[in-house]
């Protein structure tokens, strides 16, 4: 069922790597990402996985919650790895017609599936441990150095807040309008690309209507509140960072020191 | 038409942080075409019920027989079980799409796959069962109608289906007096001149006494209550405790009856609570 999809959710817990600084984790996770195009061996992996696995460990995030969230992506993995498997020149292993594997066409196929895998489950981790208003207090706090240079922090941070929010209810009116028309005899299964295609209006029309009926219903609210903008905008939860943040930044300085080494094993 | 609902179970996100057991063993049997009115406190799993009787969701355990035919199946044909059963979502009118009414009620009867004329002919007497003109609504865009008339115009959409059961979720809500008023009538008129066995889940005690000719009353994914609405809506304390209320003539009697000795009436209606005072009184005399 579409609620089955993970990305982006937040499971609830109270792990070391909960409770540690918004920031510290968006940092964390972009450090990361770019770790994980530093690699390029299989050693290099290895730690980028271990240390991955470790802090899934810390987390206490059941595994099966975390890949679930992956079965949504596997097109994109099969595709890349496809697209690799047989688009690099080199010692062939494999020929027919006009298709053929190569030894580093396989080796930069896997590596470029493993960096996708490593890289999905990485940034799921921060929006599995971190509520979604705190993940965007912090990448406010973040931005906020750029609003001296006109970048609209606050602006950016709340879009990011309501479109978190609305992730679910908008799926949850998704699922809702499928089985109104399921109800009415639509049929979104069969049929070729064409009638798959058509059958999706009488989804998408109201779809879009509830979209721009909720939107009108909580800008009406925000100005019933009296929402003015960021400017002298206080907060009822201060974000400060804490010992293990400090921990957790040694950590990651080792781990990028690692990273970096392991290119020359 | 019977429906037989046996043992039904069904969790919601299993092994999942959200896991909710909706559904905790419900069965009741409907023989006969009549209103069966669903009553119950929020959560308690009155739509999921609903949406497993038109196969929208597969049970976790259980099985739903209707005329015989187990649909809990898992090579059962969904089409024809939906060409039978009608369900009407809470605020049906989000669902329309067509640029039309009359398209939008013909979309039922299209994916069916019957023919142009018999479309037509569906088309017609479902805005005529819900009391739209054919000849005002059918080429106006559903989106200028009024908030009742678009209700109306989404129940004609699953009223030409031609089911032999119907059922709605919370058709009353949010609609102003007359609408509803009219939604009452209406359903009680589609029971009456199409013979269908209605199911109607409501929040609203007084409609539910006023149409029902059977309550059930849900609570925690059962069916702990299973009676007639006279029945059902004595047990004022039961209810109560759970957090449901009873017709609001049903408690002005109930507070009578606490201060006047030897006064007893269990009505459904104010209607029906006139007559029982005027009759204490005769009595009394
Ligand atoms: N799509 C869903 N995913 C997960 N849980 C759900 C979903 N739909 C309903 N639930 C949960 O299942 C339980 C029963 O819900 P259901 O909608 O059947 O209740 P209801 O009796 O219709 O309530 P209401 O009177 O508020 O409409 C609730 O606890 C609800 O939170
Ligand atoms: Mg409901």
């Amino acid at each position: 069922m579409i609620r089955d999809i993970t990305l982006g959710q937040y499971y609830p817990g109270g792990s070391a790597v909960h409770r540690l600084d918004a920031r510290t984790k968006i940092i964390a996770t972009l450090v990361y990402i770019a770790a994980l195009f530093v690699v390029n061996n299989f050693w290099g992996f290895l730690i980028a996985a271990a240390s991955l696995f470790t802090v899934i460990a810390i987390s206490r995030v059941p595994l099966k919650f975390i890949f679930r969230g992956l079965t949504a992506v596997f097109l994109i993995i099969a595709f890349t790895f496809i697209i690799n498997l047989f688009m690099v020149d080199g010692r062939v292993l494999w020929e027919w017609k006009f298709l053929s594997i190569t030894y580093e066409g396989l080796q930069r196929a896997c590596f470029m599936a493993v960096r996708l895998v490593l890289l999905i489950i990485g940034s799921s981790m921060m929006t599995l441990t971190t509520k979604p208003i705190e993940l965007t207090d912090g990448l406010e706090k973040l931005l906020n150095p750029l609003s001296k240079i006109g970048v609209p922090s606050h602006e950016i941070a709340l879009m990011m807040t309501i479109a978190l929010r609305f992730i679910p209810t908008l799926m949850e009116e998704t699922d809702k309008i499928i089985k109104a028309q399921q109800a009415r005899g639509a049929d979104f299964e069969s049929g070729n690309l064409l009638s798959r295609a058509k059958a999706l209006i009488p989804i998408l029309i109201p779809l879009f209507i509830s979209s721009f009926r909720i939107a009108q219903d909580l800008a009406l609210a925000m100005e019933a509140r009296c929402y003015h903008g960021g400017e002298g905008r206080t907060r009822m939860n201060q974000i400060r960072f804490h010992r293990g943040d400090a921990a957790a930044a040694v950590l990651l300085i080792a781990f990028l020191g690692v990273i970096i080494a392991s290119r020359w094993i | 038409m019977t429906i037989e609902v046996k043992d039904l179970k069904y969790i919601y996100s299993p092994d999942m942080p959200g896991e909710t057991t909706a559904l905790d063993g419900v069965s009741f049997d409907v023989t006969e075409p009549s209103i069966i009115g669903i009553i119950g406190h929020t959560g308690s799993g009155k739509s999921t019920l609903l949406q497993h009787l038109n196969g929208l969701i597969k049970p976790t355990s259980g099985e739903i027989y209707i005329d015989g035919e187990c649909i809990t199946d898992e090579k059962k044909n969904l089409t024809d079980v939906r060409r039978k059963i009608g369900l009407v979502f809470q605020y049906p009118e989000h669902q329309l799409f067509e640029e039309t009414v009359a398209k939008d009620v013909a979309f039922g009867p299209k994916n069916l796959g019957l023919e142009e004329e018999d479309i037509d002919r569906r088309v017609r007497r479902a805005l005529y069962m819900v009391g739209l003109d054919y000849d005002e609504v059918a080429d106006v865009s559903s989106f200028e109608l009024s908030g009742g008339m678009k209700r109306r115009a989404a129940i004609a959409g699953v009223i030409a289906m031609e089911p032999a059961i119907l059922m709605l979720d919370e058709p009353m809500a949010g609609l102003d007096p007359q609408a509803h008023r009219d939604m009452l009538a209406l359903i009680k008129k589609v029971q009456r001149d199409m013979k269908l066995i209605i199911l109607i889940v409501s929040h609203n005690m007084a409609d539910v006494a006023e149409l029902s000719d059977r309550v059930l009353v849900m609570s925690k994914g059962r069916i702990i209550m299973d009676d007639g609405p006279h029945e059902i809506f004595k047990r004022y304390d039961e209810l109560s405790a759970m957090g449901l209320s009873v017709p609001p003539a049903a408690e002005i009697a109930q507070k009578i009856s606490k201060k006047v000795k030897g006064f007893e009436s269990n009505p459904l209606s104010i209607r029906e609570l006139a007559d029982d005072i005027e009759e204490f009184r005769r009595t009394k005399r």
